[in-house]
């Protein structure tokens, strides 16, 4: 089962000449064809371009070039629909963007390319990246690998599905309040949200450019340290990437964990957690002190505060960027006699529910007369939630939490209730306020029914490589992440 | 400080999406429990406080004023949903 490896293990069958590109490729074309009609991870398959890259990955390697000058030669990797891969679909899981084909390269797609990635299909989301489960799919939602009558979260839950059911090797989310961590917890892999600025967004459709941030989704720790290596940097193109250079992630992933302080926030362990996700988590702070980790109660006394936040700030970002969605320049159009009537049904058409429905809360929240009292105010709170951080880090060098309250919900379960589902990211949603990197991980799994659970831990801005190192090191300790789920061929 | 005063027509013109009654009706509905739900930041002393735009570790990014490559005019055509004269067409604005 080629489709299986990992970065680390593809590399490694590629360098020593046991398997081919094309064999890899190949492999996970086979997965999706098999598969994704039950999972519905992809929303377009690039089947042909993709092996005419494995082709000429391939050759490369037979004329002696290596991963030390293309550190992801032959490796299939997959990208969320909301990145611009130039003469691909770039959809954003909307109606109003069905027949779009981005005429250029983002910049993490050129940096995959460049280090000779093979990029092989389009994977789902909700749409604009707005929702918690992939159900805001204008195309479908898509299914969880551990229970397909389930969510995989989102959203960029195709991405985690396709991770999980190894329908690719690895795969890039992007994340707003939790986007790749939660999917990444529903479905048993490792999500990484790095801080803000530490990736580019150029070319990543906007939803709130103040808290988005690209990153990756893979079966093991190791594995996002070698994609954050080649998707983090700075670039003259997005004018919100910090100019700091980039160490080796993987370089410090051995180094263990004694000394390090962990701290636990007690206002995240309150009411409202699952009980075996507790239990879980508990888990994992015993070994982590066991491992020499020194754990700290700490305190983030504005926590209750920060969904609110969020979705005021999310929105009104949101009500901002999508503006450009007005079936004059690109996508989708209604016409109309004038163009206030041709914008306004495009939009009403175009658009889904969700997306409707945090446009026009946006709107609201940034118009004349409730500036102030929304937008301006959860500005101001956002100031206070990044100080409890600040304060925190003062005194550790990382928290732990759990990813979400509890494990995968039904689908369907939350739709009627959109605030009940903006509840579900308590735990997330600081990190995309406060800029700081966070990664979710394995950390067990429910009895029955069988679902994973997730554990994150959240860094300093920038402090990426002591994120990976306890990562690691508590992944390595268990093993929960080679968990496979039962998996159920299509008819 | 807002339910009574959000207007879910009003704000959906405002924004340029076209909604129908029942859509209308829902996410009014569902919108008022949300604003509701903000209302939790007033519990909250903000005076003195400033606000946080977004939190990287940058102010005032500029770049040298030089002309650089971008797209074509046809590659900048291609996924409008109408063009003419190597324009984007949009209806009547002026009789």
């Amino acid at each position: 089962m080629l489709n299986q490896s990992t970065i680390a293990t593809a590399r490694s069958g590629l360098e020593t000449g046991k398997i081919t590109a094309t064999e890899l490729t190949q492999a996970c074309l086979d997965q999706i064809t098999a598969i994704d009609p039950t999972y519905h991870a992809y929303l377009s398959v690039h089947a042909e371009r993709a092996l005419a890259a494995a082709g000429e990955a391939d050759n490369l390697m037979r004329r002696g070039i290596t991963h030390q000058d293309r550190p992801l030669l032959g490796i299939p990797i997959s990208l969320k629909d909301n990145m611009a891969v130039q003469g691909a679909p770039l959809t954003c899981a909307s109606r109003i963007l069905e027949n779009f084909v981005s005429p250029y390269d983002g910049t993490v797609a050129k940096r995959l390319k460049d280090a000779g990635a093979i990029l092989l299909g389009r994977l789902n989301l909700d749409e604009f990246a707005m929702g918690s489960s992939t159900e805001n799919s204008a195309f479908g939602t898509s299914r969880n690998p551990w229970d397909p009558s389930r969510t995989p979260g989102g959203s960029s839950g195709g991405s985690a599905v396709a991770v999980k059911t190894d329908q690719c090797v690895a795969a890039l989310g992007s994340d707003t309040g939790g986007s790749i961590r939660q999917p990444a917890a529903y479905c048993g892999c490792v999500g990484l949200k790095p801080s803000y600025g530490r990736v580019s967004r150029f070319g990543l459709v906007a939803y709130a450019s103040s808290l988005d941030q690209i990153g990756p989704v893979t079966k093991t720790v190791q594995d996002s340290a070698t994609l954050l290596n080649v998707i983090a940097g700075h670039d003259p193109q997005d004018s919100t990437s910090v100019p700091q250079g980039v160490p080796d992630y993987t370089e410090a992933l051995e180094e263990g964990v004694k000394g390090l302080r962990i701290g636990l926030p007690k206002e995240y362990f309150v009411e409202g957690l699952d009980p075996e996700v507790r239990s879980a988590v508990d888990q994992a702070v015993t070994q982590f002190s066991e491992l020499g980790a020194e754990i700290v109660e700490i305190q983030l006394p504005h926590s209750d505060y920060a969904i609110a936040t969020y979705y005021l700030i999310a929105t009104a970002e949101a009500s901002a960027n999508l503006a450009r969605f007005e079936g004059i320049r690109y996508g989708h159009r209604v016409d109309g006699d004038d163009p206030f009537t041709l914008n306004s049904r495009t939009r009403g058409q175009g658009f889904g529910p969700e997306v409707k429905r945090r446009v026009i809360l946006g709107t609201y929240c940034l118009s004349s007369g409730y500036y102030d009292a929304y937008y301006l105010r959860a500005q101001k709170v956002r100031t206070l939630i990044r100080e409890d951080f600040l304060r925190a880090y003062e005194k550790v060098d990382l928290v732990l939490t759990p990813t979400t309250p509890s494990p995968a919900f039904l689908l369907g379960e939350k739709m009627a209730d959109p605030l009940q589902m903006y509840l579900l990211d308590i735990f997330t949603i600081s990190a995309n306020l406060t800029g700081n990197c966070g990664i979710s991980l394995p950390c067990g799994l429910t009895k029955d029914p069988l679902l994973p659970i997730g554990l994150q831990l959240l860094g300093k801005p920038f402090d990426e490589s002591t994120l990976l190192r306890a990562a690691h090191t508590f992944e390595q300790a268990n093993q929960w992440h080679l968990k496979r789920p039962p998996l159920q061929a299509s008819d | 400080m807002a339910d009574e005063a959000f207007d879910i027509r009003y704000t959906a013109s405002l924004a340029r999406i076209e909604l129908s009654d029942s859509e209308q009706e829902a996410f009014g509905n569902q919108l008022a429990d949300v604003l509701q739900y903000v209302e939790k930041l007033k519990e909250l002393d903000v005076d003195g406080v400033n606000p946080t735009a977004h939190p990287a570790p940058l102010s005032n990014v500029t770049r040298t004023d030089a002309v650089g490559p971008s797209l074509p005019t046809e590659v900048a055509l291609e996924n409008a949903p109408a063009q003419g004269h190597r324009l984007f067409l949009v209806p009547k604005i002026v009789e």
